[in-house]
C-alpha cells in the first residue's frame, strides 16, 4: 500500500485530427495531453484548472480509462491500470467513480432515481447490506434527498438536486477515489454552495480522494488541498492551494489568477491585472518550446526553443517555466 | 436630470398552457451615459427577460408586456414599450444595441464576419459595398482584431470564442449606440478571454461615452465594472444600489446569501460556505408574499408574518439604496451579527 | 476546395465501376438463360451456343463486364461477319429483342424521363417550399392549417391512384387532354404547347407527393431556424422582417434542402416507373419495367440501372460541391 491512490506518470493522450470521408488524411494529432505527471493521496483533494482544450477534461477521463492512454502509467491503489482491459477495469471502477457536469444529460431520463442508483449494485453484482432499495433510500438521505422520492423520475429535479444523485449514484459502491468533472459549473451560483458543501461533508465523511476538474478557480481554492494547473496538455505548475494561490510561481499561473475576477471592488480596484495577449494557440499544432511562450510576457529566445524542465522550485511546489517568479 | 433609459413598472408574462409565466414584475432600473448597470441574478430571475423587453425582442403574439421603458434621446424622449415596432426597430443596432451570451450561436454561419457587420452599418448609412467592408475593418480594428483587413473575410467558425465576442461588439457598436445591453457577454469565455473582454468594454465605454447594461450571474465579473447593480430575484428587483452598496453594506437577505455562497480566492484560510438552502421560485405560481421568503433565514423574525403574506416594496435605505425587504437595516444588521 | 472536388469525382467513377461491376455479377447469378429466350422454337444446343457466343455470355463475367466498359469509350461491334452491327460510342449494349443499339433505345426514352422528372421537380420545389414559408409564417393560423391538410393528402396519397385519379378527371371526364395523345412526345422547343399538354398532368402527379414532404420540411426547418440566436442578433441589428426572412431565415433554413432536392431529382431521373406506366410515357421506367417483366432484355436492364444509379452518385457530388458553397463550413475546412 502506498500513500497515493492515484498516481499518473508521464500521462500522453493524443487524438487523430482527420478530415472526413472515406479517403480523408490524418493531418496530425491533437496533443490533448502530454506527458502529464500528478499524484492524489488517499483522502486528498486535487484540483485541476485551466482554460478550454488544456486537457484537464481528457485527464479525468483518461485516469477512469474512458480514453486508452497514449503513453504513460496509470498507477490506481497500488496497482498498474494503464493497460487494463474492460473486463479487468470492472472491478477497478467500483473502486473509482466519476461525477459529470451535466447532471441531466449523464441520467437515464426513462429510469427511476432507484433504478439508476441500485445500477451500480446490479453491474457489480453486489448485495448490500438491508437490500438494495434500503441501500438506495440511505443514499438519497446522504446527499440530502428526500428517501420517498425513490420512484421519481430525473426530469422531475432541479439542476442541483440532479447533481446530487449523480453524487449518490457515485457513491453507491463505496469508491475510494471519484473523478468530478466540473461538478458544479452548469448550476446556479447559489445552488454551486450547497453541492461544494456536500463534497465537502462526504469527504470528511468517508475519507474520499477526489480528482477535482474544473475551470472556477474560486471553487478549485475552495474545495482543494492541492492544485494541478494546466495549459496546453502539459502541467505548468503543482503546488498546496494556499502557495499556489498566495505565490504562484510560473507566469501562466499568475496570470490566470490575476484574470479571475474577484467578487470584492475594493481589491478588485486595487490588483494588478495580467491581461493576456491573444488566443490560445492550437493543441493540434502547440508551439514549440515552452508552450506558453507565445502569451508569455516574460518570453525569452530560450523559451521558444527548449521545453522547460518540471523543478521543485519549494517544498511540494513544482513548476515547468525557464524563468519562475 | 433624467438618464438615458428609464425602465419603469416593467411587467412581462408569458401565458402558457400551465399559466402565465410572471418573468419580469415591476422592474425599475435606469442607466446614463457613460455609466454601467449590471443586472445580477441567476437562471429565472427576469434579468434576460426584461432587457429583452426593452430591445423590443420579445415575439408580441406571445408576449404580454407593461409598463415604460423611455428611450431620452437628443431628439427628445421614446418610450419602447407602447411605441410601434417599426419605430423600436429602427432604433435597435442605431441608438441601442445587444450582445449576447454566446457568440456562436450568435452570428449567422453562413456570411463572413465583415459582411455581418457591413450588414448593420448599411442599415442606416449611405454607402457602396466597399464602404461597408471598410467600415466592418475599421470597427474589427477597435475592437482588437489583429490584421482586421484580412480576418474581415473569415467566417464566424474562423475565429477563436473570444474574437467571436469582439467581433459580436464590432457589429453591435458600428452605428455608435448610446447604449449597450450585454447580457452574459463572457460567460461562455475562458477567464483570461473574460478578462480581455471585460476590459474592451470599459475602454470602448470611456471612448464612446455609452451606457452599458450588463447582465450576468458573476458576482465577480460585476465587482469589476459595474458602477450601480441591481439585483434580481423571482423576476423582481430585490435590491438596488451602488457597487459599494452592494457589496459591502447589502440589505436584502437575498444579497447576502448570494455573496456569501460565492468562495472568494482573496479569503486566506477556506471555511465552509453558506449556501442558500432550498430551490429559486417557480415563476407560474410565485409565492404570495415575499419570492424569497422560502428560502430566507430571517423570514421568523418579522414578527408580523407579512413575508408570507404581502410583497414588500422596495424601499430606500438611504441616499438611493433601495431594497426590497420587510426586516429593516437595524433588525437585519443585528441578526447578521447573532449569526456570526 | 480543387482538390476535394478530384477527390469526389475519383470517388465517385471508383464507385461507378464497383455498381456496375455488381450489376454484372447479379444478373449473372440469376437463373434466366438470355441466350435460350432469344432461341427460336425449334432450338437445339448449338443454336443457344451460337446466341450465347453473339450475346457475348459465353466469357466470364468479368470479361463481359471489361467488354462493356471498353464499349463505353470505343463502341463496339455485336456479332460477326455479314451480320456485325456497330454501336458507336457510347455503346451500351445491343437489344436483340428490339435489334437496336441500347444507346439509340434509352436516348428515345430518356427525354420523357427527364422532363417529367425536371417538371415534377420544379412544380414540387415551387409549391412545396413557398406552402412551408407560409405556413411557417402563420403558424396555427387558418394558411397553416390548410398547408397541413395539403401535406396530409399528399403524402398518404399514392401516385399510382392520384395518377388514376388525375387520368380519369382531366382527361377522359373532361378531355383537357385527347386521350389519343397521351405520352406522345413533343419537343419543347418547336411544339411547347404539345409538350405541356403530355407532360403537365404526369409533372402535377408526381409533384404532388413530393409537394407535400418539401412543405412540411421546410416548414419545419424555417421554424426550427427562427429561434436560433443568429436569428435574433438579426433583429437586434434592426433589419427588418421581411429581410430576416429572406436573407438569414431562409438561407440556412433551406440548406439541408438541396442536399434531399438533388438526390430526389436524381432517383427520378432514373425512371419514374408508375407515372410513366399511367400516363404512357415511354421513358426510362417503362423501358426498364418491360425490359425486366417481359423481354427478358439484359442489355437494357443493366443499361438502365447503371444509369439510374450514375444519376444519383453525379448529382451526389453536385450536390456535396453546391452544399460547399452554401455552407462556408464545409467549404473552408
Amino acid at each position: 500500500m502506498t500513500d497515493n491512490i492515484l498516481e499518473l506518470r508521464n500521462l500522453t493522450k493524443f487524438f487523430p485530427a482527420k478530415e472526413g470521408g472515406i479517403f480523408s488524411k490524418v493531418k496530425g494529432e491533437v496533443r490533448a495531453v502530454d506527458g502529464v505527471n500528478i499524484t492524489v493521496a488517499r483522502g486528498e483533494t486535487v484540483g485541476l484548472v485551466g482554460e478550454s482544450g488544456c486537457g484537464k477534461t481528457t485527464v479525468g477521463r483518461t485516469v477512469m480509462k474512458l480514453y486508452e492512454p497514449t503513453s504513460g502509467e496509470i498507477i490506481f491503489d497500488g496497482e498498474d491500470i494503464t493497460h487494463f482491459s474492460r473486463k479487468e477495469m470492472k472491478h477497478v471502477r467500483s473502486k473509482m467513480q466519476m461525477i459529470f457536469q451535466d447532471p441531466f444529460s449523464s441520467l437515464n431520463p426513462r429510469h427511476t432515481v432507484g433504478s439508476i442508483i441500485s445500477s451500480s449494485y446490479t453491474i457489480h453484482g453486489i448485495d448490500p447490506e438491508g437490500g438494495v432499495e434500503h441501500a438506495v433510500r440511505e443514499l438519497l438521505q446522504l446527499v440530502g434527498l428526500n428517501p420517498e422520492h425513490i420512484n421519481r423520475f430525473p426530469h422531475e429535479f432541479s439542476g442541483g438536486q440532479r447533481q446530487r444523485i449523480g453524487i449518490a449514484r457515485a457513491l453507491a459502491l463505496k469508491p475510494k477515489l471519484i473523478v468530478a468533472d466540473e461538478p458544479v459549473s452548469a448550476l446556479d451560483v447559489s445552488i454551486q454552495a450547497q453541492v461544494v458543501n456536500l463534497l465537502d461533508d462526504l469527504q470528511k465523511e468517508f475519507g474520499l480522494s477526489f480528482l477535482f476538474v474544473a475551470h472556477d478557480l474560486s471553487i478549485v481554492q475552495h474545495i482543494s488541498d492541492r492544485v494541478v494547473v494546466m495549459y496546453l496538455g502539459k502541467v505548468m505548475e503543482m503546488a498546496p492551494t494556499r502557495e499556489l494561490f498566495e505565490n504562484p510561481r510560473h507566469p501562466y499561473t499568475k496570470a490566470l489568477l490575476s484574470a479571475v475576477p474577484v467578487a470584492d471592488p475594493k481589491i478588485g480596484r486595487s490588483r494588478e491585472r495580467i491581461i493576456l495577449q491573444g488566443d490560445l494557440p492550437s493543441p493540434v499544432n502547440p508551439p514549440s518550446g515552452c508552450v506558453f511562450n507565445t502569451r508569455c510576457w516574460k518570453a525569452q529566445d530560450i523559451c521558444k526553443v527548449s521545453v522547460p524542465a518540471t523543478i521543485q522550485i519549494a517544498p511540494q511546489q513544482t513548476v515547468a517555466c525557464h524563468f519562475p517568479e | 436630470m433624467s438618464k438615458f433609459l428609464e425602465v419603469t413598472n416593467l411587467n412581462v408574462t408569458f401565458p402558457t398552457e400551465d399559466g402565465d409565466v410572471h418573468a419580469s414584475n415591476e422592474v425599475t432600473y435606469s442607466v446614463g451615459l457613460g455609466e454601467t448597470l449590471a443586472i445580477v441574478g441567476e437562471s429565472g430571475s427576469g434579468k434576460s427577460v426584461s432587457n429583452l423587453a426593452v430591445m423590443g425582442l420579445h415575439n408580441p403574439a406571445r408576449t404580454k408586456i407593461t409598463g415604460s421603458a423611455i428611450l431620452n434621446l437628443p431628439e427628445g424622449p421614446v418610450d419602447l414599450i407602447s411605441a410601434s415596432t417599426e419605430t423600436v426597430r429602427r432604433l435597435r443596432g442605431k441608438a441601442m444595441s445587444m450582445i449576447f451570451q454566446d457568440p456562436m450561436s450568435a452570428l449567422h454561419p453562413f456570411f463572413s464576419i465583415g459582411d455581418q457587420i457591413a450588414e448593420a452599418w448599411h442599415l442606416y448609412n449611405k454607402g457602396s459595398k466597399q464602404d461597408g467592408i471598410k467600415k466592418a475593418i475599421e470597427m474589427l480594428e477597435l475592437v482588437g482584431i489583429p490584421d482586421p483587413s484580412s480576418r474581415v473575410h473569415d467566417f464566424p467558425h474562423q475565429f477563436s470564442g473570444g474574437m467571436r465576442q469582439r467581433a459580436m461588439i464590432a457589429m453591435a457598436l458600428v452605428n455608435n449606440p448610446s447604449l449597450l445591453i450585454a447580457d452574459e457577454p463572457t460567460t461562455a469565455l475562458d477567464v483570461t478571454v473574460q478578462s480581455q473582454i471585460l476590459s474592451l468594454l470599459k475602454d470602448l465605454q470611456r471612448e464612446l461615452n455609452m451606457a452599458i447594461i450588463l447582465i450576468t450571474h458573476d458576482l465577480g465579473v460585476v465587482a469589476e465594472v459595474a458602477d450601480r447593480i441591481c439585483v434580481m430575484y423571482g423576476g423582481r428587483i430585490v435590491e438596488d444600489g451602488t457597487v459599494d452598496d452592494i457589496f459591502y453594506r447589502p440589505e436584502h437577505p437575498y444579497t447576502l446569501g448570494l455573496l456569501n455562497s460565492v468562495p472568494r480566492i482573496s479569503s486566506g484560510e477556506s471555511h465552509r460556505l453558506r449556501a442558500i438552502p432550498g430551490q429559486p421560485p417557480s415563476l407560474i405560481s410565485l409565492p404570495s408574499g415575499c419570492a424569497f421568503q422560502p428560502r430566507c433565514e430571517y423570514s421568523s423574525k418579522v414578527s408580523s408574518g407579512a413575508c408570507n403574506t404581502s410583497v414588500p416594496s422596495l424601499s430606500d435605505k438611504g441616499s438611493g439604496h433601495l431594497s426590497r425587504c420587510h426586516l429593516d437595516t437595524v433588525d437585519l444588521n443585528n441578526l447578521v451579527k447573532d449569526k456570526a | 476546395m480543387l482538390s476535394y472536388v478530384t477527390r469526389r469525382l475519383l470517388y465517385t467513377v471508383i464507385l461507378l465501376a464497383i455498381v456496375s461491376l455488381t450489376i454484372f455479377f447479379i444478373f449473372d447469378l440469376i437463373p434466366v438463360d438470355p441466350a435460350r429466350l432469344v432461341c427460336s422454337k425449334q432450338c437445339t444446343p448449338s443454336l443457344v451456343e451460337g446466341n450465347r457466343h453473339r450475346l457475348g455470355l459465353d466469357v466470364s463475367v468479368l470479361e463481359q463486364w471489361w467488354r462493356f466498359i471498353v464499349g463505353l469509350f470505343a463502341g463496339r461491334t455485336f456479332g460477326e461477319d455479314g451480320i456485325a452491327i456497330h454501336c458507336a460510342a457510347p455503346a451500351l449494349g445491343y437489344s436483340f429483342s428490339r435489334h437496336e443499339c441500347v444507346t439509340k433505345i434509352v436516348g428515345e426514352a430518356f427525354p420523357f424521363t427527364f422532363s417529367l422528372a425536371l417538371g415534377a421537380f420544379i412544380l414540387w420545389l415551387t409549391v412545396g417550399i413557398s406552402l412551408g414559408v407560409l405556413s411557417a409564417r402563420k403558424k396555427g393560423k387558418f394558411a397553416d392549417r390548410a398547408a397541413s391538410v395539403f401535406v396530409l393528402v399528399g403524402t398518404s396519397l399514392p401516385t399510382f391512384i392520384s395518377g388514376i385519379l388525375v387520368v380519369l378527371f382531366i382527361v377522359l371526364k373532361f378531355n383537357l387532354v385527347n386521350p389519343l395523345e397521351l405520352g406522345n412526345w413533343h419537343s419543347p422547343w418547336t411544339d411547347p404547347f404539345g409538350w405541356l399538354q403530355t407532360f403537365f398532368f404526369p409533372c402535377a402527379t408526381l409533384a404532388l407527393a413530393y409537394a407535400a414532404t418539401y412543405t412540411r420540411f421546410t416548414r419545419s426547418n424555417v421554424i426550427e431556424t427562427s429561434s436560433e440566436d443568429f436569428i435574433r442578433t438579426a433583429r437586434a441589428k434592426g433589419l427588418s422582417e421581411k429581410v430576416i426572412l429572406r436573407k438569414h431565415t431562409l438561407r440556412a433554413a433551406l440548406a439541408p434542402i438541396v442536399t434531399i432536392a438533388g438526390l430526389d431529382f436524381a432517383g427520378l431521373l432514373g425512371g419514374a416507373i408508375i407515372t410513366e406506366g399511367i400516363f404512357g410515357l415511354n421513358g426510362l421506367g417503362k423501358l426498364s419495367i418491360k425490359a425486366v417483366t417481359q423481354t427478358y432484355d439484359l442489355p437494357i436492364i443493366v443499361a438502365t440501372t447503371l444509369i439510374a444509379s450514375a444519376f444519383v452518385l453525379i448529382m451526389n457530388l453536385i450536390v456535396d460541391i453546391a452544399y460547399a458553397f452554401i455552407d462556408p463550413r464545409v467549404r473552408t475546412s
